[in-house]
């Protein structure tokens, strides 16, 4: 549509308001970078940084998605950068994806048996009532913060975001075996992680 | 598809490193048929895997809970969040 009818367009401004920003959605949007980059002063400038990029670009923005789709998406691209940059910095020390270390604490180096300390017991969360459990809650939090960085950005962009392993993939410049190898030791650490801490 | 041979089948058998990467790649992605049956044959005579399998489901589940935007929200401290109206209204008022 070439015409502009000025009615929709009076519309369209009226979804973005950035006198309103701050206070409808930087506790939002705050939450969200602090629970996936588990850094709370880095979060906050995110934010910031989320607002200030929406301004430039607010003429963009096409009222196809409300506001506070369109500024989690602006902060979305922020965090896959903070994931990246950290990724790349653990490529450059230790390559955590291409070393047998870890997993042989978890199995055994010839038959891929479980080793004793880290062999599944049940724990009385087999069933999804567990998901309740508010201890269990707070110790799947600690585990997770433990996980090296790019295994955190991995499981979370697969588990929470719902990413597609592609999509993943490229934005971390991983190989998709890499990228099964990390989902795979990922889920082992934290599940043993969980184990020692509940019992 | 070419049969297991009993070597196999043994490795497979025990095999709790395999197994348990095959659970995580079957839970997000697609395992062949083979890898499919394999992990059939594992998880009948493997009961430690088994216990992985319900606990990897439910640590998903968790997880994914825990950070749905609508659980606890977090509060910006309210001077930065004052400072941070003052900028945006600047800028705004630049254009």
């Amino acid at each position: 549509m070439l015409t502009k009818d000025p009615e929709i367009n009076t519309i369209d401004n009226d979804a973005v308001n950035p006198h309103k920003w701050v206070s409808r959605y930087a506790d939002y949007l705050y939450t969200y970078a602090a629970f996936r980059i588990n850094d709370e002063d880095l979060a906050r400038d995110l934010v910031q940084e989320t607002f200030l990029a929406a301004l430039e670009r607010k003429e963009k923005f096409e009222g196809r998605s409300t506001e506070k789709t369109w500024l989690t998406s602006i902060l979305k691209n922020k965090i896959i950068d903070v994931y990246r940059s950290r990724s790349t910095g653990l490529a450059k020390g230790v390559d955590a994806t291409n070393s047998d270390d870890t997993d042989t604490d978890f199995f055994d180096h010839n038959d891929g048996h479980w080793n004793d300390q880290h062999r599944p017991a049940e724990l009385g969360i087999e069933q999804s009532d567990a998901l309740e459990n508010k201890e269990f809650q707070k110790i799947l939090k600690a585990c997770m913060k433990k996980l090296p960085a790019l295994w955190f950005s991995v499981f979370s962009m697969k588990h929470i975001d719902d990413e597609t392993t592609e999509m993943i993939c490229n934005e971390l410049k991983l190989t998709s075996s890499n990228f099964w190898v990390i989902i795979h030791r990922t889920k082992v650490n934290l599940r043993s992680c969980l184990q020692k801490n509940w019992i | 598809m070419k049969e297991l041979s009993e070597a196999e089948l043994k490795k497979i058998a025990y095999n709790c490193r395999k197994a348990t990467f095959l659970i995580e790649k079957q839970q997000i992605g697609k395992i062949t048929l083979r890898e499919k049956m394999e992990l059939k044959i594992h998880l009948t005579g493997c009961s430690i895997c088994v216990t992985f399998m319900q606990q990897s489901a439910v640590i998903n589940q968790m997880a994914r809970k825990l950070f749905a935007s609508d659980h606890r929200e977090l509060k910006l401290d309210e001077g930065f969040k004052e400072q941070l109206q003052k900028r945006i209204n600047n800028q705004l008022d630049k254009n």
